[in-house]
């Protein structure tokens, strides 16, 4: 019997993008899920639903705090920023969790996984979706923002840019412990996908500042990296002084974050196929 | 059991998986040889599913070796993914996007050259052509195991693998893909390893078959060889007899 193993990998005909990182295997799922956007108007409409209604009501309490009280007029504009800016943390962790969703809501993730398609593309295209649907969803906003409530985001310059890199990687971090948990668990853990950013929002101190956690709370709040970024945000708003410390501490506490994430998704993905999960997910 | 002193496309060596105390697939062997079209066969449980998944990557074997193409497909499955591809009525395509966008996004995954005469081919070969552009989710059955087809032929596989492809088809379609099928392999020199619990279509196809029971590989041999051991008449009373563990074994 002829004995297989000896015969070299490179008697296969090349292909193209045959080994290593694809680019073009990443643009080629990331078409999948722009024609998907494309094709079904109810999936735009939620992109841009929930952001709007979140900045109407934040810029109507706007309105009325600044009726109410000129010292508390000045603290509109962080206001609308913080929900602005916890839209791009939510948001972005939901595209990339829902664009995941999508593959198992149509079992088309077998598909996937015997393709040539590797996990860090999939991951890499799942970051572009992301952004994708946070560019859908929130350009308009920020623009309904500025016109109706005077509120222009784009003032903060440079320093949106690092809250932005800031809270999308926490976003990816999170999405990606989230997608392992899909992976491992299947749909049963579908609600964890739309629910587990919530546990950031009273500890990050979105809406209020860090001070006004109790003492033990805070070193705990200062542990999650958004912290630092809506610290950050109010200090710029507030008194026009920018903490480009925060911003450092934020990116080191998403490198870890980020490892931790991807860890753990190669872990669930792992464990997954060692229990056979695979071949029965959506189930 | 076979011993071909032919070039294998699969190779597969003391398979076994475990999941907790449950023994899905215990100790199997086997080859699959280079341009041949073989059959796994087996009752329900008798660890088919496993199997397949576990040549395709999507199971962590507990030990033994599965080399397709000369590739670890454990260590390296990357490497030889490219060549394969894999086809099921149990795993559907992106119901929303049309045939073509479907097959576009495959063709790019499996990096095909030329992707649109690519397209244009087996839209002509398959028949593809009036509902090329129609959402996959509102095709009959036969035409998304057309489509499934497709995608399954897109990249021009070395090694195809099968699970139950003319499941839940009418009896003119599933003879038209069976043909498709043959023609496939007989004009691109391709492997295919075919899970079915479709005997006659076993007969029609296979040159080899496996037959398994239990997780172990109980016999294997070509249809006409498998029937004659037996003394029966079809692969459907073989098939049987292996099921109920009746199994002959090479020299009894």
């Amino acid at each position: 019997m002829m004995d297989v193993t000896q015969q070299p990998a490179r008697r296969l005909p090349r292909l193209r993008h045959a080994t290593g990182f694809s680019l073009a295997r990443v643009g080629a799922l990331v078409l999948r899920y722009l024609y998907l956007l494309r094709a079904s108007w109810p999936r735009l409409f939620d992109l841009i639903y929930w952001p709007t209604v979140q900045l109407l009501m934040w810029g109507f309490l706007q309105i009325y705090l600044a009726q109410e009280s000129g010292t508390l007029a000045q603290t509109v504009g962080v206001l609308l920023g913080s929900a602005l800016l916890w839209d791009i943390l939510f948001r972005g962790q939901l595209g990339f969790t829902i664009s995941f969703l999508e593959e198992m809501y149509s079992r088309n993730l077998g598909h996937l996984m015997v393709s040539p398609l590797r996990p860090v593309e999939l991951i890499a295209a799942l970051m572009v979706m992301s952004v994708i649907r946070i560019c859908i969803g929130l350009l308009p906003v920020t623009l309904l923002a500025w016109a109706y409530f005077g509120f222009n985001v784009y003032s903060m310059g440079l320093w949106l840019v690092a809250f932005f890199l800031n809270l999308i990687l926490t976003s990816w971090a999170v999405g990606l412990f989230v997608c392992g948990l899909l992976l491992r668990y299947g749909l049963g853990a579908e609600n964890i996908a739309w629910s587990l950013m919530f546990l950031f929002m009273p500890l990050a101190c979105v809406y209020y500042p860090l001070a006004v956690l109790p003492g033990w709370l805070q070193p705990i709040s200062m542990a999650l990296a958004p912290t630092h970024v809506f610290e950050g945000m109010r200090s710029l708003l507030l008194h026009g002084v920018v903490r480009p410390e925060m911003m450092l501490s934020a990116l080191g506490l998403n490198a870890i974050y980020f490892a931790i994430g991807a860890l753990s998704f190669a872990w669930f993905h792992r464990d997954a196929r060692r229990r056979g999960q695979l071949l029965s997910l959506g189930e | 059991m076979f011993q071909l002193e032919e070039d294998a496309a699969i190779r597969v060596v003391n398979l076994v998986k475990r999941y907790g105390t449950v023994t899905a697939v215990a100790g199997i062997s086997f080859i699959v040889p280079r341009g041949s079209i073989t059959g796994l066969l087996g009752g329900n449980g008798a660890g088919k599913t496993t199997t397949i998944g576990m040549l395709l990557g999507l199971v962590l074997p507990t030990s033994g070796t599965i080399e397709i193409l000369g590739v670890d497909m454990v260590r390296h499955r990357y490497r030889v993914l490219p060549y394969m591809n894999f086809e099921s009525p149990y795993v559907e395509m992106p119901l929303r996007l049309t045939v073509r966008q479907n097959l576009t996004i495959y063709g790019r995954l499996y990096g095909v050259d030329d992707l649109k005469t690519r397209i244009a081919e087996l839209t002509q070969e398959l028949d593809l052509g009036s509902f090329i552009d129609r959402p996959t989710g509102k095709l009959s059955a036969g035409q998304k195991t057309r489509v499934s087809l497709a995608k399954a032929l897109i990249n021009k596989p070395l090694v195809l693998l099968l699970d139950e492809p003319t499941a839940s088809l009418d009896p003119d379609t599933a003879d038209w893909v069976r043909g498709h099928l043959q023609t496939y392999c007989q004009s691109y020199g391709a492997t295919m390893l075919l899970a079915s619990h479709n005997m006659a279509e076993v007969e029609r196809l296979c040159d080899n078959v496996l037959m398994t029971r239990q997780g172990r590989l109980v016999d294997s041999g070509s249809p006409a060889e498998l029937i004659h051991r037996y003394g029966r008449e079809t692969m459907e009373e073989v098939f049987l007899d292996v099921a109920r563990g009746q199994s002959v074994q090479v020299g009894s």
